[in-house]
């Protein structure tokens, strides 16, 4: 330890987290499917040659992904050294998307490689890629009431799709024929090499000007001090048990909620995140594996403490009690598609809802919190062709000791943008009858929450099924400190003259539509943050001007 | 403003001519004197934030030429980048599409970063003033509900009642038929008290309901902002007896007329990083350096573009700040969140970061002598001996350099075990690092091989930096132009007429229509013709280059293709294509189609070439290095004090060659040699510095 210096340490610190940023980038531009290319529903980072626990990770990488892929590369380490994986040598890649083996859903491919120096290897580049469908029962792979993980699509054991350098044409065969749209895939796979390779390099660059021992003692030091920096956060909390719930409307076959109850104990320099009392594993789709329910704790971390740097020192002093027996660690063969959009954001929620009340200037009310996928399939007789069209869309931000929550927000766990109108009406069938802020749905408080939004969609031609796989249909998100609810999700099916609401609210699969039938969507609003008679007067008229509350609402909402 | 256009005397190819930058703090002209040898006159004065203008024509004053023996003002601006990002924006009403008056409040659904789940947003116009007509166009511009004229002119009169001074009409899809959007500017001309309407399809013709509504509205929102702020100038100038036309600088690089500017004044929002670009770009091509990453470092931030083949780089997808895009064609320049006012300190976990707090203008870094305590990249380059503190241009208070070590040794080193010029090396090296990768995100990584290129330094800052820049991103050489603090004024003297146009394809190579496609790069040919035969300054030449936005069927993103000639065979698209992929990504795909997504074109009137070889004056050169040597002071350069040189820039012999360590100070910057780097001149009097080995 003694040569590396304080210099040093920063230096490469810096450098180990523009590799990352630089496999970020590459990997994005390069991307056919727009859910990587536009969405950045992707994440590249450096793993241990040990036990695969993260050094670092890029910072543009999607947020869900923040821990998971330790897992991921931990078990090909542990089935490369027990044998039910072939041994790697230099060139190759391996390929996974099991969700129970460190994963999340099916759709979420990892590759895995090794990097070696002097015949040694160093450490494990992984990213994760979101293909836009992996096979199964519905295409883009989101079912909202699967039973079993064979229903949502082809899943992969680590397998070498590259060796040598070389891709198996075998594997990727086997692949080709068990997705749509398989024509494209070869270029996706081709890009989420390549940021492997040019991570590589740099890496590579890295080392040689360094030199493979310092940089092998800066990454143990940084590690070190990551989890020394968390706990000096987490010793500012003033000790003692902190208590939430949260729910996910159903899980899209049978119709209850499922109750997220988490305790976080503080004490000392460590936090305790107990799910026990949690529901138990469910029929649908709702089940989260146990990388995910971890990543998803990690990631509301991070909103919590944007300036640690994510490596596994960060997690350290964050303990997750495994939810055994719970929804939040599914085994084989639980349906997981939900997981990692949806669950994991009601996690995340229940995270801020105990901290808002330890860390009250630093953690937000709830946030709107679902991915908001309104998936249509249908043909289109006037192209002659079948069509998939994703709707995402984000909600209001909680109100925070700061400021005001933002309007439709990206989910928690994205960073994704959702897609212009315009080009939606020009692949698909269909016509907008509005697109806008969804008045009053922002949570009264003394800092109100964001606003959702509101859109209609009518189908223009053809006849076409819709599929809902969104949250927070029943209990809107949380009011913080006196501040009150959000508006709930609203889904609400137009169809012969006649209005359908999902029994389940927020999920459906497969609905008939036909040419004039229309989907109205009302996404959540943020939970207000604060009493809302606290608020401003001047803030409450200037909502009211803007048209956000009618006059009695803010009445009402705000009292005066 | 078009009509005039008859009454401007022409310009007589540019025997005098004068660049002004208005700038954050300076005012900076330079005026080269085309009758006289090429002589120059400098000013550089406070800017005056109010009005501009006053700081404009002070700054005319100071170089005592007189005003009205001028042939051409080119003018860069920054008060339409101001008025947006302080929101200081004329009030203005949107008429728009039933259904969609919150498209540019709602935006993609972001948020300001990754992480935290905190922001806020401030849209152009606010909710109020956004009001809603029935039509409705389909996405095959295919009319399906007819506009409403009576509901159109109810809501224009609802906008004027209610004191709005400009308007965006902004109706979905009019991109693909601006009938409605036509008809609808026609009703509102009737009843709006000005011309200060902006239509939605006329600045981008461009799918994307939230970018083209956003551009729209900001383009009406600082029109009547730049209009009477040509107009003061133009008022100003003529005053004091300067009656010819004059021209602004535009962020494709190029100059328009003040007459015509205020029709896309969404344009001039990146007017002055623009001319820094162009000035690079033309110093470039001088000296022989084709390939440039130009690097303008400030207090706050840094810009960064990318020049190849002498052009640089233009981009129509700017974003000047969060959920704020601007989508036309504009010099592609990218801004990195750090300056000489980011602060040091050590986190949590005892590491030295850098960043992203800045101590900005004010107060500033510590040695500004404005109440500053935070130590920053300025203050370190103080510390290391590197700037000297008389070469500070903005100190209220002195500092001394022993109180600033002083505060390092608290700040940083106490927690890292460093002395306080050690602590400062560190803060630097590490500023330097983190620059360094920026940069390379938004340049070499790009696919470019860093050995191609070299590093074109400039602003107060840049050359302080960049000689360990260059070293850091492997660029073999830097390029320190004569006069690194007025690059932006220097871009507005060298600018060319330029007018850019896009026109979108979308089709799979195969499948184009070759002489649909050469009909449209003529359109653009003939177009920007006739635009610069408007002009009352007279090109030299027109140059007409041509370039291909595309990727492969299925991808989003795009790759810019370079064009040989307008009339491009298909096959020569997919093979320029997979050759620029293949560098870009290492991939081949030899399975998947090309697609060409637009097809640009840039038409350039090209000015008579100015001299650059009096920017120093060439009498006051000495005849040996010895002469130009202003001192010998302690430098700090990897873990060590080094005596080093110091010379006075425009002192240089032209033919002294220099070795590193070395300090060139000059009025408003100062170069930083670092040990093994070599350095000599060019006859316009850059410096060019061959990197050592590290």
């Amino acid at each position: 330890m003694s040569t590396l210096d304080a210099i040093t340490l920063s230096v490469l610190q810096a450098a180990l987290q523009q590799v990352c940023d630089e496999m970020d980038l590459t990997f994005s531009r390069a991307a056919f499917s727009p859910v990587i290319a536009e969405a950045n529903d992707r994440s590249d980072g450096i793993y241990s040659a040990v036990d695969g626990s993260l050094i670092a990770q890029g910072s543009q990488g999607l947020p869900v992904f923040v821990g998971v892929m330790q897992y991921s590369t931990k078990t090909v380490i542990e089935m490369i050294a027990d044998g039910r994986c072939l041994p790697p040598a230099p060139g190759d890649i391996y390929i996974v998307n099991d969700p129970y083996l460190g994963g999340t859903h099916l759709m979420d491919v990892r590759f895995v490689m090794p990097v070696y120096r002097a015949g040694k290897i160093f450490c494990w580049l992984s990213n994760t890629g979101h293909w836009p469908d992996i096979g199964g029962s519905v295409p883009g792979g989101f079912s909202a009431s699967a039973t079993a993980v064979e229903q949502e699509g082809l899943r992969l054991p680590p397998v070498k799709l590259f060796k040598k350098g070389v891709l198996d044409p075998e594997i990727y065969a086997i692949i080709c024929s068990n997705i749509r749209v398989a024509d494209q895939r070869i270029g996706d796979i081709r890009a989420q090499a390549a940021a492997l390779l040019i991570g590589q390099d740099r890496l590579n660059g890295i080392l040689d000007r360094y030199g493979d021992e310092t940089v092998t003692d800066a990454i143990a030091e940084l590690r070190r001090r990551a989890a020394e920096q968390m706990r000096a956060n987490i010793s500012a909390i003033p000790d003692g048990t902190y208590r939430s719930q949260a729910f996910v409307d159903s899980d899209g076959v049978v119709n209850e909620p499922l109750t997220i109850a988490l305790a976080v104990d503080k004490k000392g320099e460590t936090l305790t995140f107990d799910f026990s009392g949690s529901s138990k594993p469910c029929a649908g789709p709702m089940n989260s594996v146990l990388a995910t329910t971890l990543s998803s704790v990690y990631l509301a971390m991070r909103h919590i403490f944007p300036d640690v740097p994510i490596s596994a020192g960060a997690f350290e002093p964050l303990e997750v009690k495994r939810p055994e027996g719970t929804f939040l660690d599914a085994r084989y063969p639980r349906p997981v598609s939900g997981c990692a959009a949806e669950v994991s954001q009601r996690i995340a929620e229940a995270v801020f809802a105990a901290m808002v009340q330890a860390l009250p200037d630093k953690v937000t009310a709830a946030p709107a919190g679902s991915s908001g996928n309104f998936a249509l399939g249908g043909s289109d007789p006037a192209r002659g062709r079948d069509y998939v069209m994703y709707q995402i869309s984000g909600g209001g931000y909680g109100g925070n000791s700061g400021h005001d929550g933002l309007t439709n927000g990206c989910s928690t766990i994205g960073i994704s943008k959702s897609p212009p109108v315009e080009i939606m009406e020009q692949a698909f069938p269909v016509l907008y009858r509005h697109y806008a802020l969804r008045e009053g749905s922002g949570g009264a408080g003394k800092h109100r929450g964001g606003f959702g939004l509101a859109y209609e969609v009518e189908i223009l031609r053809g006849e076409a099924r819709a599929s809902f796989v969104m949250d927070h249909g029943r209990f809107g998100p949380q009011g913080a400190l006196g501040g009150k609810d959000g508006q709930p999700n609203s889904v609400t099916v137009f169809r012969n003259g006649e209005q359908h609401v999902p029994p389940h609210l927020s999920k459906e699969q497969d609905i008939p539509l036909k040419a004039g039938d229309r989907v109205r969507v009302g996404t959540p609003g943020g939970g207000g943050y604060g009493d809302p008679r606290d608020r401003d007067p001047d803030l409450v008229a200037r909502d009211v001007q803007l048209g956000y509350y009618t006059a009695d609402q803010a009445r009402k909402l705000f009292g005066s | 403003m078009e009509e005039n256009f008859s009454a401007e005397p022409p310009v007589p190819p540019g025997s005098v001519v004068a660049g002004i930058d208005v700038g954050g703090t300076f005012t900076d002209l330079l005026l080269i004197d085309g009758g006289n040898g090429g002589r120059v006159h400098i000013a550089k004065t406070p800017t005056t934030v109010e009005n501009q203008a006053f700081g404009v024509v002070a700054a005319l004053g100071a170089t005592g030429f007189a005003i009205g023996g001028i042939d051409l003002i080119v003018h860069g601006t920054t008060t339409t980048t101001n008025a947006v990002l302080e929101r200081r924006l004329a009030k203005t009403g949107m008429i728009t599409t039933r259904g969609f008056r919150d498209v540019i409040e709602l935006g993609r659904r972001t948020r300001p970063q990754p992480y935290g789940m905190t922001g806020t947003f401030v849209p152009v116009i606010p909710r109020n003033l956004r009001l809603e007509v029935s039509e409705r166009v389909e996405a095959s511009g295919a009319i399906r509900t007819p506009l409403d004229e009576a509901e159109m002119r109810e809501a224009v009169g609802t906008l004027v009642a209610a004191g709005c001074e400009s308007l965006v009409i902004h109706f979905l899809h009019s991109y693909a038929n601006p009938a409605h959007e036509r008809r609808a500017a026609e009703i509102a001309a009737e009843l709006w008290p000005n011309g200060y309407i902006t239509t939605g399809h006329a600045l981008l013709s461009e799918a994307r309901e939230f970018e083209r509504g956003v551009t729209a509205s900001v383009n009406a929102s600082v029109q009547p902002i730049l209009e009477r702020y040509v107009g003061r100038l133009r008022k100003e100038l003529a005053d004091k007896g300067y009656v010819r036309d004059f021209l602004i600088m535009n962020g494709n690089g190029g100059m328009i007329s003040a007459r015509f500017v205020t029709r896309e004044s969404a344009k001039t929002v990146m007017s002055g990083p623009a001319s820094g670009v162009i000035a690079a770009a033309y110093t470039g091509r001088r000296a022989g350096f084709e390939n440039l990453v130009t690097y303008d470092m400030g207090g706050t931030s840094t810009d960064v573009a990318l020049i190849r083949n002498a052009e640089p780089a233009v981009s129509n997808e700017i974003e000047i700040e969060y959920a704020m895009p601007i989508h036309v064609p504009m010099v592609a320049v990218h801004t990195v969140g750090a300056g000489g006012g980011s602060i040091a300190r050590v986190d949590a976990a005892g590491l030295i970061q850098i960043g992203p707090e800045s101590a900005g203008a004010n107060p500033g870094p510590i040695c500004y002598g404005r109440g500053g305590l935070e130590p920053t990249i300025t203050d370190a380059n103080l510390v290391l001996g590197r700037l000297a503190p008389k070469k500070l241009l903005a100190v209220d208070h002195p500092v001394t350099t022993e109180r600033v070590t002083g505060i390092f040794e608290d700040r940083i080193g106490k927690a890292t075990g460093l002395s306080g010029v050690e602590a400062a090396g560190a803060v630097l090296r590490l500023g330097n690092m983190k620059m360094a990768g920026a940069i390379r995100m938004v340049s070499v990584s790009r696919g470019h091989d860093p050995r191609d290129f070299a590093l074109f330094a400039f602003g107060g800052a840049g050359p302080l930096h960049a000689t360990a820049l260059a070293r850091e991103l492997g660029l073999p050489r830097v390029l320190v132009p004569a006069r690194p603090g007025i690059t932006n004024a220097l871009g507005c003297v060298v600018a060319d007429l330029r007018h850019d146009f896009v026109n979108t394809v979308n089709q799979p190579v195969a499948m184009l229509d070759e002489s649909q496609l050469h009909q449209v790069l003529e359109r653009h040919r003939n177009e920007g013709k006739e635009l610069i035969a408007k002009e009352a300054v007279k090109p030299e030449a027109i140059r007409v280059t041509h370039s291909a936005d595309m990727q492969f069927v299925g991808q989003t993103h795009i790759i810019n293709v370079p064009l040989p000639s307008s009339s491009v065979t298909r096959d020569e698209l997919q093979a320029l294509f997979e050759k620029a992929y293949f560098a870009r990504f290492k991939v081949e795909l030899p399975e998947i189609r090309a697609n060409l997504v637009n097809l640009n074109t840039s038409v350039t009137g090209v000015r008579p070439a100015i001299d650059l070889s009096r920017l120093i004056d060439p009498a006051g050169r000495a005849k040996t290095l010895d002469e130009a040597r202003r001192e010998i002071r302690p430098v700090w350069y990897a873990g060590r004090w080094h005596d080093t040189p110091v010379y006075i820039r425009e002192k240089l012999p032209l033919d002294a060659v220099i070795e590193g360590p070395a300090i060139l100070e000059q009025m408003d910057a100062t170069t930083v040699l670092e040990p093994g780097d070599r350095a000599r001149s060019d006859a316009d009097g850059n410096i060019i510095i061959d990197i050592g080995e590290a």
